[in-house]
């Protein structure tokens, strides 16, 4: 297919419906759940929930159809898929719908039932067995989260350096894990049996042979109710404060063995690491995708303002006779559009299994930036307007700033697009 | 739907355009900027490639249609080689071009034949004037209507290869609108400067200041005839070059650039290996891709008739004047010292760099 930017007709009639609920449930409640933190938006939740079973929509974890790009051709290994068929845009689409929501707000677009990060990783590295038991539960009666378990107090960036253990009790072919997990996105409503839920879990990192490093690391299923495992902490934070950030300690919490993500024998290879690396790949576009709806709603409500007060924006005048207002709207135009046609492009090649952590990474690093500088700018233009809790800019402001660090910090993701341009590995380039 | 994969067509079109950008205008661009001149065979290799022809119907003497998007991604590949080259190469383009957009069918029949056909010949177009605040929307020179006359008064500036023009695309100030008008060559109160433009770069192209004194253009020689025209597509068209252009350029000096950190050693460990280089290699490469894939977007829209395609067009360009001096700049940085030499591309990159945001009316896709 020739370069086309037409944004398929599937994905426009979701995001007209999506708008409605951002406005509706999501904006309409935006200052009550930043100001009443650790309170959930059940409404939000169960609407979701209900909307997501009836229509498919907003679904988080992304249908059987995509899984993580992959460097083989189209064909390969690919069964009987002779028959023209419709490009594949699952990925595309649900950029798109978390692109609404998080315009809506994004503290609570991270609660949305569905499966999160978690059922990510399920989709990513699971075995088919895996896949029906672990991800058929978001279907079911009760709105279901899940969460993913990844950085540890003295591990964040550096991921292979986490201390979370798995050992394997041969008797009773179980896992034993032990460690702490901080800054677990929904770990809270991933865990904790509240009786609006359904029964989650959340994929916990760990070491199962920390002597063999990156070898050595793998992803276990965890589900809620299992002994041992215990939210200890609810962060205090800047912003999203309507999605919960949990501590979760595991102590002796026994696991079954196939609730292992990936092999469970060590080689030599970093197979186990790549693959929550492989994750990444296909979550990264999509966190991006998050932030920039957050940098849309600061954009436009700017524009709102400023056209209120008679301030009009004069595209297609040079520079020099432009106002300064003028010079950075329309520079932070420039930004949030290329940054969004970034995240297209990282979810379009992730759609059509193109190898894709170059271009996946380089749409969280400028989605990371234009995040912050567009909602920094929108509450400097504004004044005291920005700056007021009466209006939303300033928690814009506040919420668009873990953009820029969960998922990869700016310089993590700055790292990983590095080593791919230069061709260099983590120990040519560290 | 969303595609980012140029046809076939298109990659082998942008693959004939590189061999062309790397084999000669590259090899070229040192000699041809400190000289001062590009050389005729060298100018004929790039027409040859047939950019223009390619992008007008048979019907006007050509051989397809025109797309911006296949025009965003050829110059951008010619770009990469020099961007005095291409500019020169693509000169003809600046005539060529307005005319198939906005000509009136007689227009279209009589001067567009007469460009594309034969080898490479000097038609052009005068677009900039010399002022700060230089607005194509609001140009100085003006055009009035005497009789069955449009008289033309004003100044122009950087006009390619204006000292032996066949004609010249004049654009002037008509009732506040920016109409196009053919000059043809030698007309009375036309003067041509006698000396080259002496800019910050771009030593290699031929570039002149123009004169308007009463010059007497038939009615015929409005561009689209009596009724006029729109000037919008023709400055996307304009702006779209200068976008496709300035990531041309960048890339030219972040490949560079990046060639020579993996190579140059310092405490021991190639550059590269240095996070403070490493990471503006990735933001550069970042920031390239951003402009560029606005750039593609903007010429979809024009190519498919969108509303919003000349606003798109005016921020790719703004975007990409802005890329590009940030990239170019951090290539002379990567290369400290060298950087500065003139042994090394990259300053000159940058002197290219910062022209972008001034380029606007040089190159049309």
């Amino acid at each position: 297919m020739p370069i086309e930017f037409e944004a398929p007709k599937p994905i426009v009639q979701t995001q007209f419906v999506l708008k409605t609920v951002a406005v509706e449930m999501m904006r309409a409640h935006s200052r009550y759940f930043d100001e009443h933190e650790h309170e959930s938006p059940w409404d939000y939740i169960e609407f979701m929930h209900t909307a997501m079973k009836a229509t498919g929509v907003g679904s988080l974890a992304p249908k059987e159809k995509p899984s993580p790009p992959s460097p083989l051709p189209e064909g390969e290994g690919g069964g009987d898929e002779k028959k023209e068929k419709r490009p594949p845009i699952a990925y595309q689409a649900l950029a798109a719908q978390i692109e609404m929501l998080a315009w809506g707000d994004v503290g609570m677009y991270l609660v949305t039932p569905g499966g999160g990060l978690g059922a990510a990783a399920v989709q990513a590295a699971g075995t088919p067995e895996q896949k029906a038991k672990f991800l058929a539960r978001f279907g079911g009666e009760k709105p279901t989260l899940a969460a993913m378990g990844m950085t540890e107090a003295g591990a964040g960036s550096d991921t292979a350096s986490i201390r979370m253990r798995a050992v394997l009790d041969e008797n009773t072919r179980e896992w034993i894990l032990n460690g702490e997990k901080i800054f677990v996105t929904a770990g809270d409503k991933a865990l904790t049996e509240y009786e609006q839920l359904g029964r989650g879990f959340i994929v916990v990192w760990a070491s199962i042979d920390p002597a063999a490093g990156r070898a050595g690391m793998r992803a276990f299923v965890v589900e809620a109710g299992t002994p041992g495992v215990r939210v200890t902490k609810l962060e205090h934070k800047m912003g999203i404060r309507a999605s919960d950030t949990a501590a979760i300690s595991l102590v002796d919490a026994r696991v079954p063995y196939d609730n292992i993500l990936g092999s469970p024998t060590v080689e030599k290879t970093t197979t186990g690491f790549k693959g929550a690396m492989a994750t990444f790949d296909a979550t990264r576009p999509l966190v991006a995708a998050s932030g920039l709806g957050v940098a849309r709603a600061a954009l436009e409500f700017l524009k709102e303002k400023l056209a209120e007060n008679g301030v009009q924006i004069r595209y297609g005048l040079p520079r020099q006779k432009l106002t300064s207002i003028e010079r950075d709207v329309i520079e932070m135009d420039i930004m949030l559009r290329s940054a969004w046609l970034m995240v297209i492009k990282a979810v379009w090649m992730a759609d059509n299994k193109k190898p894709n952590a170059l271009e996946s990474s380089m749409s969280k690093v400028k989605a990371g930036d234009v995040g912050t500088k567009i909602t920094q700018k929108v509450v400097e233009i504004l004044g005291p307007l920005g700056y007021s809790r009466e209006f939303l800019a300033e928690k814009w402001f506040r919420d668009a700033k873990i953009t820029d660090i969960y998922e990869g910090t700016g310089q993590i993701n700055r790292l990983v697009v590095a080593r791919q341009i230069l061709g260099y590995s983590g120990k040519e380039l560290r | 739907m969303y595609s980012f994969e140029p046809t076939e067509e298109q990659q082998m079109l942008v693959e004939a355009v590189g061999k062309y950008a790397g084999n000669d205008l590259r090899t070229a661009a040192r000699d041809a900027e400190e000289g001062g001149e590009l050389s005729k065979k060298l100018i004929s290799k790039g027409w040859e490639i047939g950019l223009l022809q390619a992008s007008i119907p048979e019907a006007y003497g050509g051989f397809g249609e025109r797309s911006a998007v296949t025009g965003v991604l050829a110059v951008e590949e010619m770009a990469f080689g020099d961007l005095a080259g291409t500019l020169a190469v693509m000169t003809p383009s600046l005539f060529a071009t307005p005319v198939l957009l906005a000509g009136s069918e007689e227009q279209k029949q009589t001067l567009l034949p007469k460009v594309i056909e034969g080898d490479w010949s000097p038609y052009t177009a005068a677009l900039i004037e010399y002022a700060f605040d230089f607005d194509p929307l609001s140009l100085k020179t003006t055009a009035t209507l005497k009789g069955e006359e449009y008289v033309l008064n004003g100044e122009k500036a950087f006009v390619p290869f204006a000292n032996d023009a066949e004609a010249i695309l004049v654009y002037a100030n008509l009732d506040g609108q920016t109409q196009g008008f053919i000059v043809e060559k030698g007309a009375a109160g036309l003067t041509i400067g006698d000396e080259r433009e002496k800019l910050m770069s771009l030593n290699a192209l031929p570039l002149y200041r123009l004169k308007l004194d009463n010059v007497k253009i038939p009615a015929a020689n409005r561009l689209g005839g009596a009724s006029g025209h729109d000037f919008e597509p023709i400055l996307a068209a304009l702006r779209l070059a200068t976008a496709a252009t300035a990531v041309g350029v960048a890339n030219a000096a972040f490949e560079y650039s990046l060639n020579y950190a993996k190579e140059r050693e310092a405490f021991g460990v190639k550059i590269a290996q240095k996070q403070a280089i490493a990471f503006m290699l990735a933001e550069m490469r970042t920031e390239i891709e951003a402009s560029r894939l606005l750039t593609w977007e903007a010429a979809w829209k024009l190519d498919t008739g969108k509303e919003d395609a000349f606003t798109d067009a005016y921020l790719a360009a703004t975007g990409a004047a802005d890329m590009a001096i940030m990239v170019t700049d951090r290539a002379v940085q990567i290369l400290g010292g060298h950087g500065y030499i003139r042994e090394h591309p990259v300053e000159m990159w940058m002197r290219n760099g910062r022209g972008f945001a001034t380029f606007t009316g040089l190159a049309i896709v």
